[in-house]
């Protein structure tokens, strides 16, 4: 292989693994806080369907971006409702959402099935950067939401370790008592983080519906969801891995399609279980790898706080 | 003053109350989403009753569409009482409908009392056996059986796709991805006219199988030890791995077997889309039944005359994705009516003891 195949399969994986790194960089948030959903698969959808619905509705990709973020985040709250506010199983609670997205969007989309999207989101090359020979062409002749990806990193990252907020965040997902002695509001902490991880699982579905495929397909997230929480396990709770991970695991999914271009005789069924595959076996490695040091992530994931 | 009291038990009625506040309140919010998107709920729902339970044939479609619903939601229901999270009954399911299919395509020419019970030692063996690749990580290395689980499912369909576009293809079906269909021998007997198939015994004897070990066996003892807390299980000596594994494997063997009896009493080939989500909605009717097995009969019942009623909805233009959201909507207040069950409005001072 030249180096121009290599180009295109890791700008493809950088495109392949954008909505991936939204939906896990959201997933994150929640967890940080202390809350594991599990229905990142179905805000994605329901991100997804409505974004495109109002770009198709109102011809404005920026109108759609808004929709998803605002549907996702309105399922986050369903989920900080019932897992925070009244307590109940976390894990039972993410199973509904999905279900209940998977639901909701196909529900929806009934009718934007083999509709054209009016509207393109346009490639930007940034001036100066897409000039670097190399990683130019690999990471900066993108759109302008893969770039608002690249600085949610850094971002959410400087959020979490050097800010007030990222010290209360992390406060409440580690040690919820002692947040709530030291006067951060637990429950209103965790909603809010909750809802703002589902604003990015929604952005994350709308970049699959609006810019990757572009159209609407029934279940079309096809287990990305699930993929984004298997990230953040693998990412450590921590932005900058999640990154690394999301282009490793979107770099997989577009292999499938590049191993059929380059005639290599393998049953396509076979390359389309490579990213869940994949995705067990890495989880498997880094599992076995970590146990054996120490426990990782917040200590009070998965628990519902209430106060003595 | 009004506030909300903790219980310190859970009554027989909650028991009852939990699932029934959960159906009509999820009924009563589809109406309005019915109502938004321009349909007349009143008019969907009674069609969609109609449909399901207004005559003979409506009840044994209903029936036919619980059959697997039932042993995979019994399925789930063993893993989840160790909370083990088994997402992968669909995923079970597919497999199992392959270890059947093989069988019954590699021996052609079997009698029916050596086929079949071959069928059903094969379905519930590749249902188990895809159980066992989550639960060797879950058990050796605490690797989330959520995740894993719900991968295989991907992995499965593909597998049996595969399987049908190749090994499997039937050439007299020119490009259509359909398998050989099966000899007689290798159909499950079905009751009269109907649809409605030797499965369904198969579920109630799962069920009365599982209540007895649950209830009656040091085995189901120890699951339930476990299930309460797995610290004091391993204190106990409990072997907790083993019971982990036995519970996973067990949960995907009662999916294979529904993958089992759909392709040998319904399909009669391997083929395309031979699960509606069927291991889905396990898991919502294994939590509105509380896991427990004879509860989870009858929501199935209801769930199978959910899919039926869906069908007759289509008929005026409903969207069948509406069922599945519906469905999604019950486990929400599932989790809504547990909270109500935890807690009780109470008037004044201290509340009245809960008998029960």
């Amino acid at each position: 292989m030249d180096g121009l195949i290599w180009i295109s399969l890791l700008s493809a994986a950088v495109s392949a693994g954008t909505p991936l790194l939204l939906a896990a960089l959201g997933e994150l948030l929640c967890e940080r806080v202390g809350v594991l959903n599990l229905g990142v698969e179905g805000m994605m959808l329901v991100g997804a369907v409505s974004g495109f619905l109002t770009a198709v509705a109102t011809g404005s990709v920026a109108a759609g971006v808004l929709a998803a973020i605002l549907a996702g985040g309105m399922l986050a709250a369903v989920h900080a409702f019932i897992s925070v506010t009244l307590g109940a199983n976390q894990i039972i609670s993410g199973l509904a959402l999905t279900l209940f997205g998977t639901g909701v969007s196909s529900y929806l989309g009934k009718h934007a099935i083999g509709v054209p999207l009016p509207v393109a989101v346009e490639v930007f090359p940034i001036p100066v950067l897409s000039a670097i020979p190399v990683l130019g062409d690999i990471l900066f002749r993108k759109d302008p939401l893969v770039y608002l990806s690249y600085l949610l990193v850094p971002a959410l990252w400087f959020w979490i370790f050097r800010t007030r907020y990222g010290l209360n965040l992390r406060a409440v997902g580690e040690s919820p008592d002692t947040a709530d002695t030291l006067g951060i509001n637990v429950i209103a902490t965790r909603h809010a983080y909750v809802i703002a991880g589902g604003m990015l699982a929604g952005l994350g579905g709308a970049y699959l519906s609006m810019v990757y495929t572009p159209c609407w397909i029934e279940n079309m997230t096809a287990g990305r969801g699930w993929i984004a929480v298997a990230l953040v396990i693998f990412a450590v709770w921590s932005p900058p891995r999640a990154m690394l991970g999301a282009y490793l695991f979107g770099g997989i999914d577009v292999l499938g399609f590049r191993i059929q271009t380059l005639g290599i005789m393998v049953p396509s069924f076979f390359l389309k279980m490579l990213p869940y595959i994949f995705t067990i076996a890495v989880l498997v490695v880094f599992t076995a790898y970590t146990s054996r040091r120490h426990a990782l992530g917040p200590s009070a994931l998965g628990k519902p706080y209430e106060r003595e | 003053m009004i506030r909300l009291e903790k219980r310190t038990s859970t009554s027989m009625a909650y028991q009852v109350f939990s699932p029934v506040f959960s159906i009509l309140c999820a009924f009563a919010f589809g109406a309005v989403f019915l109502r938004v998107s321009g349909f007349d709920p009143v008019d969907v729902y009674v069609r969609m009753l109609t449909g399901a339970f207004g005559d003979l044939y409506g009840w044994a479609e209903t029936l036919v569409k619980a059959i697997p619903i039932m042993l995979c939601a019994l399925g789930v229901s063993v893993a989840f009482r160790m909370l083990l999270w088994n997402i992968g009954a669909e995923g079970q399911l597919y497999m199992g409908a392959f270890g059947a299919s093989w069988v019954a395509l590699s021996l052609p020419e079997a009698p029916a009392v050596i086929l079949l019970p071959l069928m059903v030692a094969a379905g519930m063996a590749a249902g188990a056996l895809w159980a066992l690749v989550a639960a060797i990580p879950r058990a050796f290395l605490r690797v989330n059986e959520i995740i894993t689980t719900l991968m295989l499912n991907y992995v499965a369909i593909y597998w049996v796709e595969y399987l049908i576009y190749g090994p499997f293809r039937d050439p007299s079906a020119y490009n259509f991805p359909l398998s050989v269909p099966f000899a007689g021998a290798a159909r499950l007997p079905v009751i009269g006219d109907t649809r409605i198939h030797a499965g369904i015994f198969f579920a109630i004897l799962a069920a009365a199988l599982l209540v007895f070990v649950l209830g009656k066996t040091r085995w189901g003892y120890e699951m339930k030890v476990l299930g309460d807390s797995p610290e004091v299980g391993r204190y106990a000596g409990i072997n907790v791995r083993l019971h982990i594994v036995v519970a996973l494997c067990m949960s995907g063997a009662l999916a294979g077997l529904a993958g089992m009896s759909e392709v040998s009493a319904i399909a009669g080939r391997l083929q395309h889309g031979l699960s509606p989500g069927y291991g889905y909605t396990a898991i919502i009717v294994a939590c509105l039944a509380r896991l427990n097995p004879w509860g989870i009969i009858i929501v199935s019942i209801l769930f199978g005359g959910l899919l039926v009623g869906g069908y007759s909805a289509q008929f005026i233009g409903v969207p069948a994705a509406a069922v599945n959201m519906l469905q999604g909507a019950m486990l929400f207040f599932v989790l809504v009516a547990e909270f109500l069950g935890r807690y009780r409005l109470s008037l004044g001072g201290s509340a009245v003891e809960e008998v029960g």
